[in-house]
Order: C-alpha cells, then structure tokens, then sequence
C-alpha cells in the first residue's frame, strides 16, 4: 500500500491539482501552486545534501582502491572542501570564494563552452559529405545557411536571389515546418507520458516495471 | 506613487466627478482650473466645472455643463454658462482622451486594464508638458497618483486594487498655461474561474484523455496494436550485448535536467529498461547525474529493476552518483570519465542543452555505440551527426512503451498517433479557410 497505491493516489490528486490550476486563475489555486513549488525547492535542498554525499563517497572510494584517474577525484574533493571552506570562513562576497569563483570555475567554464565550436566543426565534416542525394541536398542548405548568415552573403547571389534571402527562406519555410511537425508529436508525447502518469496507467516510476 | 509624488497637481482634487457623456466605463471630460478659463471659473466661484469638448451638438454641450453645477446655486447657473463657453475656447487645453477601465481578463482578480489612445497620435501632443493617471476609490474618494504616463503610453495596468470595489481612473495633462483632465473611466476587478484564452488548450486536453482512455480500454480487452519499427530502440538490446562482450560499462546519460521535465521522467522510464536489460547481462550501468533529485529517483529505479530480475546484487550505489550542477561542469566530468572508463555504450536521453554535443562528440572519438534521443528540435541535429541512433522527438516519450511492450501503455500511442491525425486534419482545414479568406477558424485556436 505504501509503495503502490498512496503514491499512485499522491500523483492522480497532484497532477490533477496541476491541470485544474492551469486553467482556473483563482488567487486560491495560484497560492497552493506556489506553495507546491517552495516544497520543491525544499526537497531540492534536501536531495542536494544527499547528492553531495554520494558524490564525496563516489571519489573516496576510488581513492581509497586507487582506481584508473583517482588523481582526478583527489582534485575534485580538495576542490569542493575548498570552496565550502572559503564561503563558511569568509562568505561568498569577499575573500577567496569569489576570486576562485571569478577566475577558476568560470574560465573552466567557459573553456568547455569553446570546445564546442571545435566540436561542431568535426561534426560538420562529418555530416557535410555528399554520399547520396539527401546528404547532398543538406551540405547544400548548410552552406547556402551559413554563408546567407554572413554579411558577405548579402552580396552573393543565385539566379537573382541573394544568399541571405534564400537562406532566411530555407530557415522559415523547410526548416520551421519540419520543426513544427516535431514540436506537435513531442507535445503529445509529453501530454501522453503526463496523462499515463495522472492516470495511473505508467507506473514504472515506482518501480513496477513491466 | 502618491500623489505628492507627480510634479504636477490639480488645485481641485477633491472636487467630484460627473461624467458629461457616455455611460459605463467611458467618457471624456475636461476640467479648468487655469488660464483664462481658471479665472473665469474662480471669478463665479464655481467649486468644479467640467466641460465637455467632444464634436457633440450644442444642446448636449449646454446639458453637459449643466449637470456639473451645485445644485442650490441655480441662481448662478445661469450666468456662468456663457462664461463658462468662452473659457472653453479660451483655454490651451483643447485634447480629449477616449479612455476605457476594464477588469483584467483571465487573472484572479485584483487587477483592472486602462487604455486609452495615446495622446502622441493626436494635435494635442506637442502642447502636453506632463501626462499623470490617478485613480479614486469610487466617486468622491481620495485621489492617488498611480503613474506619470508618456504620450506613446496607451494602457496602463492597475495590480493594486480590491475586487469588487469601483474605481474611476483619470489622466490628467499639464498644459503650459493650465492643467486639464483628458479623460476617466471606471472600472471594477473581479476573480474569473477559467482562462478563456485558454479554451483551445482545455478542449485539446479533454479529446486527448478522451483517446487515450478509449484505446487503453481496447488496449485492455487484448486487441492487438501496431507499431512500427524504431531502430534506435531495437538497438538497445545490441548495444547492452556489445557491452557485455567487450567487458565495459554502460553509461546512461538522464539529461541535465530535472524532474520537472517530462523529457527526463521519459529517460528515467527507459532507464529501467535498460537496468533490466544491463542487469540480464551482468553489465555493469554508470548513471552520472547534474540534478540531485533525478540522481535520487534513477538510484530507486535501478535498484528495483535488480531487484525484479532477481539480480539485486549487482546494485552499486556509487555507480548512480551526483556530478555537479553546473552545465559545463558536468559536460566536462562525463567527458572525463568517458575517456577514461570508455564506456561501450553510451546512452543519451533526457534534455540536453549546449553540452550535447559535447558530450556525444567525446563519445564518438572514444568509438562507443551511442543511443541518443531528445524533444529538444535544436539538439537533435547534433545527436544526428554524432550518434549512431537518435530518437526524434515523440520517439523518446514512445521508449519505455516500446521496450516494455505493455499491452495497456501501447493504447497510448494509438491515441497519440490519432490526435496527431486529429491535429493535421485541422491544420490543413485552417489554411484551406485561411487562403479562401476566412481566418477566424485559424484565429480560434490562438
């Protein structure tokens, strides 16, 4: 009962709670929907204790075997006690918090970030070969897109028609319908997976499997 | 903003208001109260005159004037038309404002919408030096400043009221020689009980529970459904294999997102496919996480699917562990353990973000078999290019249905494909009435 039916029961009133409150703006619905969203960030402060732990058990255990990179856990744990230890000595305003904040977290950040272009590039190699006639057919959007998106494409022109306005076309017209066919199966995709849910019919998420 | 806030004050803000034309919430009026007309008005002593300057006929102008005059000084009345008429004309305050107070659709309550035609429009523009909105508490009631408007201004929205309570709402404008009112208007709020704008959306949901509900119940009697054939998810089985043959892990990638995602309840839901299947084979399943809550939920998942194959040994807690929150943190740690875990099989589905392809790229360089499957349109391309199968779309909330091949959740994707059907009949329905010149049928499911 605990594990089955009370959670099963838990769902069905909540995301009926949810829907209802969707289209009836009464002051009364609104202020229980904000109450149900300062619970979740109540549970999210508790979770996010477990997970922290999870996390500095995951690393000491491979410390503690050696396993292949433990080094790396030895960095991610002195990292993480450091950056406690500096925002519970000296708060995050001032003091060595900031600074680590500023100059290591978010240049390793925005490193990552830049790896991207790097990545797209590969990826662009790779996808932009012309093997068949649809393979063919989208090297040549990408480069009509790309090269419309550049000032110099303002300048360049096919059979009358400027790259720039024929690659505005191809992201209006082509690209939005295939867009919007996808949006429209992923919205009752979505609508499906949450009514399932509501309903009681999909129950996997409580661990009743097949 | 109280009204000793604004720059500019009426020297009778206390002085009652009468509408001179129009009823309801509308009407235009103007008040004297300096220049020529001011002294006019003050040499008769007259406490309030309203007069009326709309391209109405002169007897309604003569009754206009009339009604604003007190009562018992109908001596005086008589003598201060004719003055009254030439301070009209006199004055440099010639605008008038249309102005209408409504209460705000659709909210719950406590809200009324102004609008009005915005003064810049007019030949009254260029003399305006400073425009205010006031509000009194019903006719008679103190008056507050709410706001200093700019000639572009057309609608204000009031959030500070009662419900039921009527309120009369005037913009009042600065002349260089005198102070005028250009319009009022009253408006009551009121809590409303259901979102009209909404109504689509409601008669969407209603159809969609109505399909889903009838082919569940076919589902139930044992008819038997098809459903075509989705390679990435007749791969699972051969990706969870390569796995056990080349004696690596599997990596499960949830998305970087939270609970509240239905993209990442669908994950979790394949996820326990997946542990199933990892488990059959005695495969080892990594799950790193960036949301705590999700890490807590694919943690009970995993365990549960040991536990229903009769393997719960193999759960290892520390294999569904928490990452960090940061995106591009996250991005880098699962970078770094599939370089060096090397994982056979990755998968990747949730919602992802700008790390997408960073993650599947990195996947790829370390020759993984990689299942990727995402809602978000402008991730896919990336996944396309990097992994070996992608699920597009609708296919990832369809997974777990598939893989389960649950009798009573393959309802579901009948209905799905059905209101899909539904959905295309009337799109084709809306632009055929559309081009033939007919929009409202588009324009009702705004």
């Amino acid at each position: 009962m605990f594990r089955r039916t009370i959670p099963t029961i838990l769902a069905f009133v909540v995301g009926v709670f949810m829907i209802v409150q969707f289209f009836v703006p009464h002051p009364v619905l609104q202020t229980l929907y904000n109450m149900v969203l300062d619970w979740k960030q109540v549970v999210f402060g508790c979770v996010l204790i477990v997970g922290t732990l999870t996390l500095v058990r995951h690393h000491a255990v491979r410390i503690r075997f050696r396993k292949q990179g433990y080094g790396y856990s030895v960095i991610a744990l002195v990292s993480l006690f450091a950056m406690v230890l500096a925002g519970a000595v000296w708060g995050i305003e001032k003091g060595p918090y900031p600074w680590l904040f500023d100059y290591v977290q978010i240049p390793g950040q925005a490193t990552m970030f830049s790896l991207l272009g790097f990545f797209i590039a590969t990826a662009a190699y790779r996808s932009f070969r012309a093997r068949n006639v649809t393979a063919t057919l989208l090297l040549l959007s990408g480069v009509i897109v790309m090269l419309g998106r550049v000032p110099a494409g303002e300048h360049i022109a096919v059979a009358g028609v400027s790259l720039s306005d024929l690659a505005t076309w191809i992201l209006d017209y082509p690209n939005n319908a295939a867009k919007r066919g996808i949006l429209i199966g992923v919205g009752l995709g979505m609508t499906s997976t949450a009514l399932k849910i509501i309903i009681g019919i999909e129950r996997s998420y409580l661990g009743k499997g097949d | 903003m109280s009204d000793s806030d604004l720059p500019y004050h009426s020297p009778n803000d206390t002085a009652p208001i009468i509408p001179c034309r129009g009823s309801g919430t509308s009407s235009s009026l103007r008040r004297i109260s300096h220049g020529p007309a001011a002294f006019m008005h003050h040499l008769f002593r007259e406490t309030s005159a309203f007069v009326w300057t709309g391209h109405g006929s002169a007897p309604t102008f003569l009754a206009s004037v009339s009604i604003t005059r007190v009562p018992e000084d109908r001596n005086g009345m008589m003598y201060s038309i004719v003055p009254l008429l030439v301070a009209a004309f006199l004055s440099s305050a010639e605008a008038e404002v249309r102005m209408t107070a409504v209460d705000t659709p659709n909210d719950g309550g406590g809200s009324i919408t102004l609008r009005w035609i915005p003064l810049v429009q007019t030949e009254y523009a260029e003399s305006v030096s400073v425009l205010g909105l006031y509000r009194r508490d019903g006719l008679g009631g103190e008056r507050i400043g709410l706001a200093e408007l700019a000639l572009g201004d057309s609608a204000f929205i009031d959030e500070d009221v009662v419900n039921r309570q009527r309120y009369v709402y005037e913009i009042e404008a600065e002349f260089p020689s005198s102070t005028a009112i250009l319009g009022t208007a009253e408006g009551t709020a009121a809590t409303q009980w259901f979102r009209t704008d909404r109504s689509a959306v409601f008669v969407a949901v209603v159809v969609f529970t109505g399909l889903l509900l009838w082919f569940t119940y076919h589902a139930r009697s044992g008819r038997r459904m098809f459903i075509r054939r989705i390679a990435g998810l007749e791969a699972v089985e051969e990706a969870v294999g390569r796995a056990t043959e080349m004696g690596k892990p599997i990596m499960y990638i949830p998305g970087i997102s939270s609970m509240d995602d239905v993209a990442t309840i669908a994950s979790i839901q394949i996820l326990a496919q997946v542990a199933k299947k990892a488990g059959e084979y005695g495969t080892r399943l990594m799950v790193p996480n960036r949301d705590p809550i999700v890490m807590a939920v694919a943690q009970e998942i995993v365990k549960e699917s040991y536990n229903q194959i009769g393997r719960p040994d193999l759960y290892n807690h520390d294999d569904i562990y928490y990452v960090t929150y940061s995106q591009f943190g996250y991005a880098a740690a699962v970078s770094g353990i599939m370089l060096r875990e090397r994982p056979a099989t990755n998968f990747l589905l949730g919602m992802f973000y700008a790390e997408s392809l960073i993650l599947s790229e990195t996947g790829n360089t370390t020759g993984a078999i990689q299942i990727a499957g995402t809602d978000s349109d402008a991730q896919l391309p990336f996944f396309i290019t990097s992994c070996d199968y992608t699920l597009i779309g609708e296919e990832l909330y369809a997974a777990s249905v598939y893989l389960s091949r649950e009798p009573m959740l393959l309802g579901s994707l009948k209905a799905q494909d059905y209101a899909k059907a539904l959905l295309l009949a009337l799109t084709a329905i809306g632009v055929v009435l559309s081009i033939a010149g007919i929009p409202q049928f588009a324009r009702a499911f705004h």
